[in-house]
């Protein structure tokens, strides 16, 4: 018994320790899962939410040609620094939660918010018939015909709104319809805190 | 258990990945260099399948978007690099080492460690509680006397 | 009617639960003989009203009982029957039903087949399972009740979800939860020796037949699992690293580390309380899979049981099993002494080591499936952990696995030299080499597969190895046959076992050099993969009973003679508003041919086309790993407990 002897004492009580591991983790993972459910209910904890990679970085450099028939100019990188914060929103006629969020967006053009639109993966023909129909909330419109500068913003579904705030930095986004419940808890708090 | 995954696959795809043939790149090494990159990036939108395995309509315009940048002759990197700056961490099978994920890639060499501290720990202890006890003075005497060696 | 007996037998097999657990727990502390001859048939009691009311849910399912709301949820009349049943428990309730039954058989088991444990430890492990189907008989009636009934009835039911109508897919649930189950009978027997404050040989003689019967049950669910996940899904892919498949996983692991160090505590009287742990570990972790599936914590299930309230429920239930196991055990291992010794390099030293990958590969795989939520939890990010993490991580701890799988059978216990236990195994190295050289020298370079059929070869030559050594083949070959008949079948079903992982790792590194082509093919045109020619003949309908589809036919030709002829199909089902693809495949044992049928345009059809040499000894060698478990189980030594009761007492106190 080369090694020292080790103090009896403290043998018994690290092993005590280490009986007692399984249960602190299993504890903790426990804790864990039981916060996890809680989140779930209150919507604090969403396993399918991806938040955007583009938070805090300015919008990446584009340029989309005009919507024929809406009298709206196109839109490209430049003319999202206006010096007031304004809100990017990506739809399609075809996407039927664009049309839940419709009303929303019209109200937040008639409170006087610049919202950018863009036309993601839709025939022109749509977008205009879509407009036409419901009303248009954009100050400028953009068509992305194929998709490609949607992936430049990290876009996963239509709808997705992004709010830049009055430098040009991209704050806050949202994957899916921007909701009564939504605009009044998220989106105007922010368009006041960012102007 | 395999059949909740297939529920949601079913729920985020309308059908499972068959692909286009238009889309392949014509260079068989350069094809199959986008398919390595491609299995190891994720699909958004379906949540458990990489881009190659998926027929939704992200996965098939990000397959296309590797394949242009490989027939570009960019590097593997530079092809992860631009799809991580749009969609983040979340988009890489293999997610990055950072801080935040030193504990995953931990994980081997941690479980090995402690395993290893355990079992030594266990032959300590082992030495320790049934190990041969210190002869009693009687004991010694009595050896002394048998090998004929004079007391000390 | 029936309906509601199946309810009150639930209720009834409740109250019988609770009886027996008091019985079997009140009756070992007290050691009152009486009680304790009471909870064996009890336990059949809660095996015949729990089996009454399973009859009773398929039966709703086989009649297409419209008023049980379960049926409408899950059911079709244009069902086949098969599917019909199958239906019974391919959905949470019924699914829940099932674990309970199960549980209560092994419970059965435990009663009928025990008789020669000691009536105390009988009479807890019983206590001990009846607890368990107590919390989750409970689950069942108070959130998830198959019988619910549901007024008006509709006209039909809505139908299974196609894809789960399928013989593979009919019979994995069941096969899984034998092995998430038998786990509960191991964790029983731990939580009856931490009451009882020892461990001996004779408990680890009966913990292992469960473990292995239990592990077997597993290994052949998860092969049968990823085995319809490689022919329904259609593009190849065989296991994926997805969570849910991971919870399958990771039981299997602990399980695996549980039956080995179970033979330590049996032969060396060492590794005690880790065997008790481990046997706590491989049922919390079947618990834990039950609770990631049915929680919608994980995102993989979401579309299928976002319940946080059923969450909870589960969550109460593992709080209570897992917290409670290993409260006891931080409370009484304490009291188990560990009485063996051993040194590194013997046989109880390879199991160590075993024990110490096995466990360690479970941990980065728990950690790589837990560390998306809890990240998102904690640090409020969004992380993936896929294939390429497991793959990657994993790698450096199965490599010296297989070494001490390979090394391990050959030392002799106590004290081994390396030197001798490798030079038993010398041609095996050779020629695994040889595999390894060959790989490189045919298919070019590449790592992964050359490594592999290396590995395989090593494996499958090891456990030859091991048998001949043990039967003298070499040194004595006359009396070698005599031998091998006198070999105890553990023996046999180890090595058999080991084998069967070789010959996995064989169908795993053959899968490493699949190929595959996507073409847009007229019919008439050919595509040419891997030496065979596969021709489209034509597409056409083809009316299926509750779906139609779109089927073609490809001719495939080796060199000009039709080797065989493949239908690819898609389907698609009107009830449930789906498509899926069928694909074809005809194996010849060194190599899958498969066929998937893609969109039809331009008057030809997309056809995806595999070849995935090995393919199919990948789920070969799987129920060659189960097969060998199996005859492990059915040794005479394993069954009968060879220790007299008197020995167990004089071994006791150890």
């Amino acid at each position: 018994m080369s090694e020292a002897a080790p103090n009896p004492e403290a043998a018994a009580w690290r092993r005590r320790a280490l009986l007692l591991a399984p249960l602190a983790v299993a504890g903790l993972g426990g804790a864990g899962f039981y916060a996890m459910l809680r989140g779930l209910g209150t919507g604090n904890y969403d396993p399918r939410g991806v938040p955007s990679a583009l938070i805090g970085k300015a919008p990446p450099d584009f340029s989309l040609p005009p919507l024929e028939g809406t009298g709206l100019p196109g839109l490209s990188a430049a003319d999202l620094k206006t010096g007031k914060p304004l809100l990017v929103n990506f739809f399609a006629s075809w996407c039927v939660p664009c049309v839940i969020e419709h009303p929303q967006l019209m109200r937040l053009a008639r409170d006087g918010v610049a919202i950018m639109g863009i036309a993601y993966k839709d025939k022109p023909a749509d977008s205009l018939g879509f407009l036409k129909q419901r009303g248009t909330p954009y100050a400028r419109l953009g068509v992305d015909q194929p998709g490609r500068v949607a992936i430049d913003w990290g876009l996963y579904g239509v709808p997705e709104t992004y709010l830049l705030d009055k430098s040009g930095i991209i704050r806050w986004r949202m994957a899916g319809p921007i909701t009564e419940e939504i605009l009044a808890q998220q989106v105007t708090p922010l368009l006041r805190r960012t102007a | 258990m395999i059949r909740w995954l297939l529920l949601l696959m079913l729920a985020a795809g309308p059908a499972l990945a068959v692909g286009d043939p238009a889309d392949q790149l014509p260079d068989p090494a350069q094809e199959e260099r986008a398919r390595v990159i491609g299995r190891e990036l994720r699909c958004m939108v379906c949540q458990n399948q990489s881009i190659e395995d998926s027929d939704a309509d992200l996965a098939r315009d990000l397959r296309r978007i590797v394949r242009e940048q490989v027939a570009q002759g960019k590097p593997d990197d530079a092809v992860f690099r631009f799809v991580h700056e749009r969609y983040g961490d979340f988009v890489l099978l293999k997610p990055p080492f950072k801080p935040e994920t030193a504990l995953l890639w931990g994980m081997p060499a941690i479980a090995l460690l402690g395993g290893a501290l355990l079992i030594r720990g266990m032959r300590r202890r082992q030495r320790v509680a049934p190990g041969p006890q210190e002869l009693t003075q009687a004991e010694r005497d009595r050896l002394a006397q048998l090998s004929g060696r004079p007391r000390e | 009617m029936i309906p509601e007996i199946g309810h009150f037998a639930l209720a009834l097999a409740l109250a019988l639960s609770l009886a027996q657990a008091l019985v079997g727990l009140a009756g070992a502390q007290r050691a009152d003989a009486r009680l304790m001859g009471a909870a064996g048939p009890i336990a059949a009691g809660v095996l015949v009203t729990v089996a009454a009311a399973f009859a009773c849910l398929v039966w709703a399912y086989v009649a297409n009982d419209t008023t049980v709301l379960n049926v409408v949820q899950n059911s079709h009349s244009l069902k086949p029957t098969l599917y019909k049943i199958s239906g019974a428990w391919g959905n949470h309730e019924g699914s829940m039903l099932l674990w309970v039954l199960i549980l209560a058989l092994c419970g059965g088991a435990v009663a009928a087949f025990g008789g020669n444990l000691p009536s105390a430890l009988q009479a807890r492990v019983l206590g001990v399972l009846a607890l368990v189907a107590l919390g989750f008989l409970g689950f069942i009636l108070a959130t998830s009740n198959p019988f619910e009934r549901i007024w008006p009835p509709p006209m039909d039911g809505q139908g299974l979800n196609p894809i789960l109508q399928d013989p593979g897919l009919a019979f994995h649930p069941p096969l899984l939860y034998l092995g998430y189950v038998g786990f509960a009978v191991t964790y029983a027997f731990a939580v009856a020796a931490l009451i009882e404050g020892r461990v001996d040989a004779a408990w680890g003689r009966w913990v292992r037949p469960w473990a292995l019967a239990a592990w077997s049950f597993l290994t052949l669910g998860i092969a049968l699992g990823s085995w319809w996940a490689y022919y329904e899904l259609g593009w190849g892919g065989y296991w994926f690293w997805d969570p849910v498949e991971n919870a399958s996983l990771l039981p299997w692991l602990a399980g695996c580390a549980l039956l080995h160090s179970a033979i330590v505590v049996e032969k060396r009287e060492a590794l005690k309380t880790w065997t008790v742990f481990l046997a706590l570990l491989a049922f919390g972790m079947s618990l834990l899979g039950t609770f990631l599936v049915r929680s919608g914590v994980l995102n993989s299930v979401h579309a299928f049981a976002n319940d946080p309230a059923r969450g909870t429920v589960i969550l109460i239930l593992l709080a209570v099993y897992i917290g409670g196991g290993f409260l006891l055990f931080a409370w009484r291992a304490q009291a188990m002494l560990p009485t063996g010794v051993f040194t590194p390099v013997s046989r109880e030293g390879a199991l160590v080591l075993n024990n110490l990958l096995l466990c360690s590969i479970a941990a980065v795989v728990l950690a790589g499936t837990l560390y998306p939520m809890f990240a998102d939890l904690v640090l409020g990010e969004k992380f993936s952990v896929g294939p390429p993490f497991f793959n990657t991580a994993i790698f450096p701890l199965a490599v010296p696995l297989i070494g001490a799988m390979t090394l391990g059978p050959l030392m002799p216990w106590k004290r081994a030299r390396l030197f001798p236990a490798l030079q038993r195994l010398w041609w095996a190295a050779l020629a695994g080499l040889v595999a390894l050289v060959l790989c490189f020298a045919i298919e070019g370079y590449r790592v992964g597969p050359a490594l592999g059929f290396g590995a395989a070869v090593w494996v499958i030559l090891a456990a030859v190895a091991d048998i001949a050594d043990r039967i003298a083949l070499f040194s004595r070959p006359r009396a070698a046959w005599a031998r091998a008949k006198g070999l105890p079948r553990a023996a046999w079903g180890g090595a058999l076992a080991h084998a069967g992982m070789g010959v996995m790792i064989l169908g795993l590194a053959g899968m490493g050099l699949a190929t595959d082509t996507l073409r847009l093919v007229k019919p008439g045109e050919s595509v040419a993969l891997a030496g065979y020619d596969y021709r489209l003949v034509g597409v056409a309908d083809a009316p299926g009973p509750n779906f139609s589809a779109r089927r073609a036919t490809v001719e495939v030709r080796d060199g000009g003679r039709l080797v065989t002829v493949l239908t690819p199909e898609r389907r698609s089902f009107p009830v449930a508003r789906m498509t899926t693809t069928e694909a074809a495949i005809h194996t010849n044992w060194l190599a899958d041919l498969y066929v998937v049928l893609g969109e039809e345009r331009e008057g030809g059809a997309v056809l995806r086309i595999h070849h995935n040499p090995l393919a199919p000894w990948i789920w070969l060698g799987a129920a060659i790993m189960a097969l060998g478990g199996g005859i492990s189980l059915s040794d005479r030594r394993v069954r009968v407990s060879a220790p007299a009761p008197k020995a167990v007492k004089a071994g006791a106190r150890a």
